[in-house]
Parts: C-alpha cells; structure tokens; sequence
C-alpha cells in the first residue's frame, strides 16, 4: 500500500506539479532541498566526484539537513537528472563537471527559481554560479615538489583522458617542474580516449611502471579512479606519486609526495550554506591559490617526504603567484 | 529459382532452430518471457539483499518508464538508438559475422551528421536531416567496410577488428574534439551548438504542427526513421535476391559459393549496411538531442545493440521489442535512484547484465526443458488419438 502511494506521489510529482519530495535520510527541512549531480565517474570515484559528495555530506551532518543526488551513467541523463531534481523541488543544485555545462544551459532557463552552482566551468545566467579552479596553480606547486624530490630529474604525469582540463593540470605541472630544474623532463602518457580512462587503476599502474623504466621517479596522476592504480604502482617500486582533487597522501603513506587538493568539497558547501543563508550570489569565481581553491596537501603521512628546503621553495613559489610576481600560464584549447 | 527459395525461407525468419523444435510463438513469445521473468527474479534476489522491496523498485522503474507522456518519450528515446543497433547486429549476424562495432559505427554516423549539420546552418530542417541522415549512414558503413573488407579478403577475424575500431573511433574522435572541432574558449571538449534551424524536430515539436500536444522530451522524428528501417531491414534480408544471398552466405558459406554467389562480397555488403544502420544512431542523438558534437555520446548503445539482436532473435520485430525493454532499463532504472537513494546505477547495470546473461549466455537454459514439455504434449496427443 504505501508503495503504491509512493508511486502515485511519484507520478504526480514528475506529471509536473511543484511539491516538495519527499526526501529521505535523517531531518528534512521542507523549504530548504539542496541537491549535487554527480558527473559519469560517480560518486565514490575517490576523487572529483567524492570531493563533491564530502561537502554535501559535511554540509548534511552540520545542519542535519538531507540532500539529494543523482549519478548520471549517459549524455542524455545530466539534463535529465537535473531537469528532475529542480522539478521535484530542490532549491540548489550543483552540477558537477564542465559536460553539464549544456545541460544546464537549457535547465536552469526553466527553473530561474532554482539556484545552480556549476563546477568547472563558466555560464553565464542570473541564476547560475560558476565555480572554476585554476588547476595549473596547484599543478605548479606539485610540480616544484616533484622536481626536487626527483633524484633522476626525470618526473612522470598521468592524466585520464586528453581533454582541456587535464592539459591544464599538466600545463602548471611542467611549468613548475621546469621552474625548479630548467633542465628537468617530464613523460606524459593519457589512459585512454574512453571514458574507462577514468576507472582503470590497471591501465594507470602500467603506465606509471612504464615511466618509471623510462627513468622517472615521481609520478603525478590526474586521472580519477585510474590514479589510484598509479599511487599503488609508485608505492610498490619504491617511487614517490602525487595524488589529485582529494588529499590522497593517506592511501599509501610515506610513498605519496603530495596531493594536489582541488577544493571542490568547499565550493559546495559554500554553495549550499550561501543558498541556506541567503547570500547566495550568481557569477563566475575562478578559484586559485589566492582563493584558497587549490593547494597541495601536507599531513602526518608526507611529512617526512618534504624538506625544509622544499617547503620553503613551494612557499615562495605559493606567495609569488598570489602576489602576482609569478604567473603560471594556463592551457588554452 | 528466386520466387520458390523466397517463398520457403520468408517464413524463417531466426537462425537454425534446434531439431524437434518450438512453436514459433514459444521460440519468439515464451522463451523470452521466461529469460526475462529469470533476470528480474535474480534481481529481485539482489535489491532484497540491499533491503528495499523488490515489487516497489520495479514498479517505480515501470512508472518511470512509461508511467507519465514524457517518461514514455525517454523511453522510446533509448529504445530509437537500440533499433538502429540492434538491426545493425542482426543484419551481420544473418551473414554469419558478429558485428561489435556498433558503438564505433554509431559514434561515426554521429560525426557525419554533426559535420553535416555544422557545414550547413540556414537550411530547412528537413534537408539538414537527409543530409545528416546520409552522411551518418556512409560514415558508419565506411567504418565497418573496413573490417569487413579485412575478413573478406584476408580473413582478418571480424570480432577482433571491429572492437579495434571501437577504439580507433574513440580515438580520432578524442582528437577531433579536442584539438580540431572545439568551441574555442571552453573546458568542454565540444564543437559548437548547430543552428537551432537545423535540429531534427522532436516529436512534440513534430506533433505540435498536427495539432497534437505532448510532453516534451528528446524523442524526435529519428524514431519513426528507426522503424522504417525495421520495415526495410525485413523486405531486404526476406524479400531480396540480396537478403537472400546474405541469409545463405551466414548458413553455409560452402553452399553460397557452390550457389554462385561470392561470400566476400556479400561479407563486405553486409558490414557496410550493418554499419550505415549503427550510425544512423548517430542521427537521434546528434541531430536530435544533443545539436552538438561531444565525447562519448554513444555510451554503450552499440554494445547494448547485441543483446537486443539477441533477445529479438534477429528480427526486426523482436528487436523492436527488446529495444523496448532495454529502453524501459535506461530510462526507469535511472530514474529509481531518486526514490532509492540506497539503489546507485550500478543495480540498473546488474539488472541489464541479468537480462543480458538470461536471454543471450543462457538462452539455452530453459529451451530443452520447454521443448521436452511441448514433445511429451505432442506426443501425448498422438498417443491420445491413437487409442
């Protein structure tokens, strides 16, 4: 019976009366919904993804008010997922991921009630925030740290697909190995032109044993839930990896140089606590080393992998570029 | 000789049908209900383990399916791109060949129609779309000639060199979106959005001019094209010298050849039309959906394409029909997440795999058993009329 109910609530809601879902977990707060949109890496990617899903869920513990979230699996759900989220009532959405810039496009021109916060890339709508990161800033910094870890001089980068925004993170990193040692090479290698580029630790610890063959010794992986496969290769020869978006230095402490953190988790969490405040504002941010967006990540498991000399040349380098004395040029497709 | 052997074979429509065999309305009707009705019982069994009501899932994914106008668009949506591939499949597989390319193939019909459809802004729709149509259609046949002509004339086994081209298409398309076709100025590996006068209508667009209102969704005017190949895709393999040819060729290449027919070219003809099928999948999302070039738009379709030419036993109808269900899969079980948060999208892949594993891997499962049971009828019959 209530699982008819249910259903008839369903069908009524999705028939396209504006009602409150029902929402599940712990509190509900009737007027407030947030919700994220997950991009195709899903949520538990250990990466991009999960950063969005920590800040929602340390937004949810904070306030004790339950979010919504939907994982896309194809092109056509991004709009959908959306498209539904906003039409059963949620207030703020974020959308995950440059590919739904799109989607989004069309649906937040249906629902211009609805706040949007958008990840990684820029649209420009009266109820749409744009949240970027200057991905080549933080890249920079590992990139310092990986050129003087380096004993060969060689340093290895693993990105998932070759799109825009992986040449970006491979754009500071070269930058700021070459910044360090003018003379220092970096071996690039992608993990595929599909999106299992993203999901294939297997692929990523072969590529990463390659590089390391081919003299380098430190290897930085951008490439979701394939760099974990690349952490685990450098762990096991004896190398040092470099993790991206989410501080991964604890997945094998002591053989992880660094991370270089995207703070997506932040962006968020402040989308949501603003749309609950009532500060919320539209507009782009371009979130860097100033901002505090991007960073590189020391902890109790890489404390010892990091001089005192490299911390202070990743200091100088982090004040120069938000002092604006140095600049770190980023990929332009 | 034409007339006689059409006239005996139109009626058989599936591959070679065991000895003491099913009615037909077993083979196409019961068998598939009894593979289905196994998956979704294996499925129940694994949503139960989760600990949500099994009836409840199902019948979220069902209403979301095909509960309300606009979930049914979504669904036919899906189901548009399944035809398209899955006639590709069974088309090949009536030549005896095993055509995984279809997600390569669509993915270059895609590039054909996208192409077309950036080169031409300012035409009317509808010559957009014979354009796009087209080219979609050449692009994928190009792509799968290639294979085909490799196994025709140098034995290069077709399974291995379609999947390769899978890769090679993601490849070159990678490459064209990143560096070739992007809008400049953007993260997002895209081209830019075609003129809005060139977008193939959707189908509450297209319904709209007749005075029909609908729910807006992305089924558009490629779904009746679909079935229209449907319609030509039987008169070709049933009703043409050529069909024909083809049919014997996948029976017995030995026969054909003593038949005067040349297998090389028949193998080479059928990947071409196998893969102008796949890429008019391109069509629907191209020109349909997306009115852009992007990464990744194909997303399995060609893959799934297999299962539905199997589940459909390689006929269009059948086809028609189990695109049907996986069209319900996609869009109802990406939908029950809302309801269950506890159900992610991984249990819709398990239940398509199900599904997959019961009417493809294990379509023999319960075959013999239903065909034991109608024999001992048959037989009990015979013995009742002797007495």
């Amino acid at each position: 019976m209530t699982a008819m109910g249910r259903i008839r609530a369903v069908m009524m809601l999705a028939l396209g009366t504006v009602a409150m879902a029902a929402s599940p977990g712990p509190a509900v707060s009737a007027d407030f919904v947030p919700a994220v949109v997950y991009d195709m890496g899903g949520k538990f990617d250990k990466s991009f993804n999960e950063a969005a899903y920590r800040g929602a869920e340390r937004f949810a513990h904070d306030t004790g008010i339950a979010y919504r979230d939907f994982g896309v699996t194809n092109e056509t759900q991004r709009e959908q997922g959306l498209r539904t989220l906003a039409r059963r009532g949620a207030t703020v959405v974020v959308a995950m991921g440059f590919a739904q810039a799109a989607p989004l496009e069309k649906v937040a021109r249906e629902f211009p009630d609805t706040k949007f916060c958008l990840i990684d890339e820029k649209l420009d709508l009266p109820n749409v925030r744009s949240l970027t990161f200057k991905e080549h800033e933080g890249s920079f910094l590992v990139g310092i740290l990986a050129a003087m870890a380096s004993r060969t001089g060689t340093v290895g980068f693993v990105g998932g697909m070759d799109i825009p925004l992986i040449r970006n993170f491979l754009a500071g990193y070269e930058q700021g190995v070459r910044h360090t040692r003018p003379d220092g090479a970096v071996i690039v290698n992608m993990a595929g032109t599909t999106p299992t580029a993203w999901r294939d630790p297997a692929r990523g610890a072969e590529l990463a044993v390659s590089q390391f063959g081919r003299g380098a010794d430190v290897v930085f992986a951008a490439a979701g839930a394939t760099g974990l496969g690349v952490l685990q290769a450098a762990a096991d020869a004896g190398k040092l990896g470099i993790g991206v978006d989410s501080n991964q230095n604890h997945l094998h402490p002591g053989k992880v140089l660094t991370s270089m953190i995207k703070r997506v988790d932040v962006a968020v969490y402040d989308c949501f606590a603003a749309a609950r405040a009532g500060t919320w504002t539209a507009g782009h941010q371009a979130l860097g080393l100033k901002e505090d967006g991007v960073g590189y990540a020391i902890d109790e498991h890489n404390r010892a992998l990091i001089s005192p000399a490299m911390e202070k040349a990743v200091e100088e380098a982090r004040a120069g570029i938000i002092a604006g004395t140095l600049t770190v040029q980023p990929y332009q497709p | 000789m034409t007339s006689e052997t059409h006239g005996a074979a139109s009626g058989d429509a599936g591959p070679a049908r065991a000895p003491g065999g099913l009615p037909a309305w077993a083979d196409y009707g019961l068998l598939p209900l009894l593979n289905l009705t196994a998956a979704l019982a294996v499925s129940a069994l694994v949503i139960l383990a989760i600990g949500e009501n099994p009836l409840a899932v199902l019948s979220v994914m069902v209403g979301e399916a095909l509960g309300y106008p606009e979930a049914v668009g979504y669904t036919l949506y899906y189901a548009t791109g399944y035809i398209f591939t899955g006639l590709a499949v069974a088309v090949a597989f009536h030549a005896g060949l095993f055509n995984i390319g279809g997600e390569g193939q669509a993915y270059l019909g895609g590039l054909g129609a996208g192409l077309v459809a950036l080169a031409v802004p300012g035409w009317p729709w509808w010559a957009a779309a014979l354009a796009g149509t087209a080219a979609a259609g050449l692009f994928g046949a190009a792509w799968a000639w290639v294979p085909g002509w490799l196994q025709a004339r140098r034995g290069s086994h077709i399974v291995i060199t379609t999947i390769m081209f899978n890769f090679l298409a993601a490849s070159l398309m990678t490459w064209l979106l990143v560096d070739v076709l992007i809008k400049p100025g953007q993260q997002s590996p895209e081209s830019r959005e075609f003129d809005p006068g060139v977008w193939l209508p959707t189908m509450d667009r297209a319904l709209g001019w007749v005075g029909i209102t609908v729910a807006p969704s992305p089924l558009n005017l490629s779904f009746l094209w679909a079935l229209t190949c449907c319609g030509l895709v039987y008169l070709f393999l049933w009703h043409t010298r050529w069909g024909y040819a083809l049919r014997v060729v996948g029976r017995n290449e030995r026969a054909a050849v003593y038949a005067g027919m040349s297998p090389a070219r028949v193998i080479v003809l059928a990947m071409a039309l196998s893969g102008a099928l796949a890429g008019f999948s391109g069509v629907n999302d191209i020109l349909g959906v997306q009115h852009r070039l992007l990464l990744n738009v194909t997303n399995g379709v060609g893959f799934v394409g297999i299962a539905v030419a199997l589940m459909g036993r390689n006929h269009p109808v059948g086809i028609v029909l189990a695109a049907l269900l996986f069209g319900i899969l996609a869009q109802g079980g990406g939908q029950v997440s809302f309801d269950f948060p506890r159900l992610n999208r991984e249990l819709v892949m398990v239940i398509q795999g199900l599904v997959i594993l019961f009417a493809g891997a294990l379509e023999h499962l319960f075959r013999p058993r239903v065909a034991a049971l109608f024999r001992r009828r048959a037989m009990a019959a015979v013995a009742g009329g002797g007495l």
